[in-house]
């Protein structure tokens, strides 16, 4: 067998222009394997820590775990951290039912992944590097991180821990405490963020498994050459999760800056209610708006919501927007941690208000329920941002589907009450879908 | 003296020294937080309940004067869920 390491001695002669991560695929549903990959990318060549952080503070690279972070600056204050080594968790754990991109890469591409986290244990002098993922995805992964260590690829060797199913699990905190305590709930990180004491009160960096597989490409082709796509704010391209406007959910790869328009290859809108964006947490958007925009952080703020993990749905006219919207704050009501007070009681009330207007309008006596005032109270009052993401939600529901929310109250539910269910809200069993 | 405090940042050459804000706020950790309302009771000048029963802390800095009670209402929630938060600007 060939040694993956001496078969090329560097990237191959193209950088790819687009598509990025998706040009070492051969068909949709190919896995690139660690001779395919270093094939295709060439072999991992660890830089000096000061080379890393200066070519991911040229690439402008944010988080694509949802937060849209600066990279750099992540790393920087990671690596500014000298009392103890680092901890570096590559983060797939992906409880966003939505989402599946992060899912596509562990089990298709995990080597560039991998690459993107010994990168990270290099540039930091970290000495323990986790790759954190839902149980359905170990094996796979698992026998990929071996492979590379019988080439002794990289240079911390790299342990496989499994992530409970749930909304949360990904949640920066609750990664950090689910290696420490082995409970996937956030903590309190009001005084001190994980990338000061994190796993072990270490220095930690958690970072999305989608951005480190950009972080191994920018390794090989330079800042420059990643934000050569995009707009300075969201420089490159991401991996969209795309439900509703093909018959089954799509990973997409999307150049950042594209117009909806023109990704989205929609001609007639008229199918649809509109578009959810950003996931549970993010906003609902009138489709009109959302062709008019681009594919960027910036335009998604201005819509009210936010790219968060890439996750586009549109909500065909065959389902009820409010029954829709109902299951999904129900669902995010029990997927809570249950821990910060204004939460529990806040989603509580949330979850009954939208239940009422989608299911049982005559309780309301002709009356919008209170929804506003709960989601007031609920604003930047946990522990995480899960509530603040649920009031997105919630509110953007409420601004989106005025007049179907007083046609419930005047008429009672709609005729569509009885459609199959649209977004996909797993019970705690059958998380792992 | 004005509601915010003003140090010289010591890094900084004495003859470049620039002023610099520091700013005390109230944070309450709500994982532990049950809602006793002590701190409402003991600080109401930062702090009103929810109708749930706890706290909404106020953001703004606490000036000097009002030091004193910050501190009693941390040092007496029964949950140790209330903390002074010291940062620049």
């Amino acid at each position: 067998m060939r040694t993956p390491l001496a078969s090329s001695s560097s990237a191959p002669a193209q950088s790819p222009r687009f598509p990025r991560l998706l040009s070492s695929l051969h068909s949709p549903d190919s896995v690139v394997d660690l001779e395919a990959h270093v094939a295709h990318w060439g072999a991992l060549r660890l830089h000096s820590a000061t080379s890393v952080l200066d070519q991911l503070d040229e690439s402008g690279l944010r988080g694509h775990g949802g937060a849209w972070f600066p990279v750099g600056t992540k790393w920087r204050a990671v690596e500014m951290q000298r009392s103890r080594r680092p901890v570096v968790v590559a983060n797939g754990a992906e409880g966003e039912p939505m989402s599946l991109k992060d899912q596509f890469l562990l089990t298709q591409m995990p080597h560039l992944v991998l690459d993107g986290a010994s990168l990270a244990a290099a540039a930091l002098n970290a000495d323990r590097v986790v790759i954190y993922l839902p149980k359905r995805h170990a094996d796979s992964v698992g026998r990929a991180v071996r492979e590379r260590r019988s080439y002794g690829i990289d240079p911390v060797v790299i342990e496989v821990i499994t992530a409970p199913d749930a909304f949360l699990s990904g949640q920066e905190s609750a990664v950090v405490r689910a290696l420490n305590e082995g409970l996937a709930l956030p903590n309190f990180v009001g005084v001190q963020s994980v990338r000061e004491r994190g796993v072990r009160n270490r220095p930690t960096l958690v970072q999305n498994v989608e951005t480190l597989a950009h972080v191994a490409m920018i390794s090989r082709y330079g800042g420059r050459w990643f934000r050569s796509i995009g707009t300075p704010d969201s420089p490159g391209t991401m991996l969209l999760t795309i439900s509703g406007r093909w018959a089954e959910p799509l990973v997409v790869e999307a150049p950042l800056g594209v117009s909806f328009r023109d990704l989205l290859n929609l001609t007639s809108p008229d199918g649809y209610w509109a578009a959810l964006l950003g996931g549970y947490g993010g906003g609902w958007v009138p489709m009109a708006r959302l062709l008019d925009s681009d594919l960027t952080e910036e335009s998604a703020r201005r819509l009210n919501s936010s790219l968060g993990a890439g996750v586009i749905a549109f909500l065909p006219r065959t389902h009820c927007p409010l029954v829709e919207s109902a299951r999904v704050v129900r669902y995010m009501q029990e997927q809570a941690a249950g821990q910060c007070g204004p939460c529990v009681f806040g989603l509580a009330e949330l979850a009954s208000h939208l239940e009422s207007l989608a299911f049982d309008p005559a309780s309301l006596r002709g009356r919008l329920p209170p929804i506003l005032e709960t989601c007031d109270l609920m604003d930047g009052r946990g522990a995480c941002r899960h509530p603040d993401g649920v009031t997105r939600f919630v509110r953007s529901a409420l601004s989106v589907f005025t007049d179907e929310a007083k046609l419930h109250c005047r008429r009672g539910p709609c005729a569509l009450v009885g459609a199959p269910r649209f977004f996909p809200c797993p019970s705690p069993q059958d998380h792992g879908r | 003296m004005s509601d915010t405090y003003r140090i010289r940042d010591q890094r900084t050459r004495v003859a470049d020294a620039q002023p610099v804000a520091w700013r005390v706020t109230l944070v309450v950790d709500p994982i532990q937080c049950d809602g006793h309302g002590v701190c409402a009771e003991l600080f109401p000048e930062r702090v009103t309940m929810d109708r749930w029963g706890y706290p909404i802390i106020d953001n703004d800095d606490i000036p000097l004067a009002l030091l004193d009670h910050a501190r009693r209402a941390v040092t007496a929630c029964p949950r140790l869920a209330l903390h002074l938060m010291e940062g620049r600007g």
